[in-house]
């Protein structure tokens, strides 16, 4: 389950990812402009920010669901993988992308789950259909994942028989099959209705406990805080601001920042 | 009236059925959805050569008779050497009839399935092609079977216009029967009653597949 077996043996700062100067335009609209990330192993970044900030595209960037105009990834070496570099000044092909693909998985504001196929089939299709994992041990996997969010019982029920609670664990659990080095999560409860959004934030918890390294977009502060190592705020494209999660939300120093922490926590 | 011949012509009819419209329909439909699904695709694809063909195809295909695109295959064709049976004439016009009407279907039926699905399968690694198949058409399969259904069951009465280039099938033996006899209404009311009751059968045949395709939606 854990990602994090052997972190004793691996320098404490071992890089997962890395990127730096991503720069996206669509025209004359800069959506991105020199963007670095530094993402260590087992720490989770929140990134937040006002709509239209970039901070989806930054996230989308890193699985290659959008392509920057500029900038490089850089992902660490992994358990059983070698580093990737990918540069996307120069030209970037379907191999490329495909190997940042699988470095990371998303979970989605929207869940996506696939409604013609059960919730099993949903979690073991990346790892049987692309990763070639025997079928059984996939299925093992999965069943194991799902006794952990709380949804043995729903192995066979198609996305619509779920809660968008539920489905959102089952978006999870999907992205946990993987085993991917980096977690990717884009608002992941901002289509939930209040009472369920305690359920999605509390496996994200145990997840960030764990071990595993994640990016979590975010309109939940008080959650930032209390998961994320890293809060990175954004503005117009660019950072304004980061810093332990503590310091950027409690004490921010830039004004945007400021503005934008103390809106958010009126509205709540 | 004579009642003897009128129930006698049934037999023929039915075999016209059997051996003629059903096997025309059932071929012209298999090849003319393989055609239908490979010109949607090009229609969609970002080359704008392909789908410029692909437009181009439709266009001529829905712009035309489909009495006409017979014609031209059968009659037509032999006058720059290209010399076909009826039965070869017959199921290439139609295939490509069908491949020009339901490449739209289709066409649309993928643009229906939300971007976030091809999202998802490429967030688990899947190439363009794999995500089509396995996410994409499956989904696109539910929407396209009622407006396919259609185009179906156009064709079997369609298949009809074979009879003027003389493919023995169901209205053919019945314009035979009916010349000889000289009981026209009674022939053509027969042909008509037949060809209502295969489109029943394929109406109750769609239902039935459209039930089992909603099982994964909310009713």
């Amino acid at each position: 389950m854990s990602p994090t077996n052997e972190s004793a043996q691996e320098p404490l700062v071992a890089s997962v990812l890395v990127a730096r100067n991503l720069a996206k335009a669509f025209g004359s609209n800069v959506v991105l402009r020199d963007i670095d990330i530094d993402i260590r192993r087992g720490q989770v970044v929140a990134l937040i920010g006002p709509s239209g900030s970039g901070k989806t595209t930054v996230l989308r960037s890193l699985n290659g669901l959008e392509i920057p105009d500029a900038g490089t990834v850089t992902f660490g070496s992994g358990d059983d993988s070698a580093e990737l570099a990918i540069d996307f000044g120069a030209k970037v092909g379907k191999k490329e992308v495909a190997a940042l693909r699988d470095r990371s998985a998303m979970v989605f504001q929207h869940y996506n789950l696939f409604p013609h196929m059960t919730v099993l089939k949903n979690i073991i299709e990346g790892p049987v259909q692309v990763q070639k994992r025997p079928r059984a041990e996939a299925i093992a996997d999965a069943e194991r994942l799902l006794e952990r969010v709380g949804l043995a019982d729903k192995r066979d029920a198609y996305p619509f028989e779920l809660s968008g609670g539920q489905q959102q664990r089952v978006g999870i659990v999907r992205a946990l099959a993987l085993k991917p080095q980096l977690l990717l999560f884009d608002e992941p409860t901002s289509a939930l209705d209040p009472e369920l959004v305690g359920d999605v934030l509390g496996v994200i918890k145990e997840l960030a406990e764990e071990g595993w390294t994640m990016v979590i977009v975010t309109h939940e502060l008080a959650f930032a805080q209390h998961v994320a190592d890293e809060v990175i705020f954004m503005d117009g494209g660019v950072v304004v601001e980061r810093g332990p999660a503590a310091e950027v939300l409690r004490e921010p120093r830039q004004e945007r920042t400021k503005l934008f922490v103390k809106r958010l926590q009126h509205d709540v | 009236m004579n009642w003897d011949l009128i129930w006698s012509s049934f037999g023929p009819l039915i075999t016209g059925a059997v051996t003629g419209t059903i096997p025309l329909t059932l071929a012209s439909f298999a090849i003319g959805l393989v055609l239908a699904l490979v010109v949607a695709l090009m229609r969609l694809s970002p080359n704008w050569f392909l789908s410029g063909i692909g437009r181009f195809y439709v266009s001529v295909i829905r712009g035309t008779p489909l009495l006409v695109q017979l014609f031209v295959i059968f009659y037509g064709l032999p006058s720059i050497g290209v010399k076909l049976d009826p039965w070869p004439s017959a199921i290439i016009a139609f295939s490509l009839n069908v491949g020009g009407y339901a490449a739209e279907i289709i066409r649309a039926a993928i643009l229906s399935v939300p971007k976030g699905q091809w999202e998802a399968g490429h967030t688990i690694g899947m190439s363009r092609p794999q995500a089509l198949v396995r996410i994409i058409l499956p989904q696109a399969a539910r929407v396209s079977v009622p407006p396919l259904s259609n185009t179906f069951i156009s064709l079997v009465k369609d298949t009809s216009l074979a009879s003027l280039i003389l493919v023995t099938e169901l209205f053919r033996n019945a314009q035979q029967i009916a010349a000889f006899s000289q009981e026209f209404m009674a022939l053509y009311l027969q042909a008509a009653l037949v060809y209502w009751v295969i489109c029943l059968v394929l109406s109750t045949a769609q239902s039935a597949v459209e039930k089992r395709l909603d099982r994964y939606v909310a009713h």
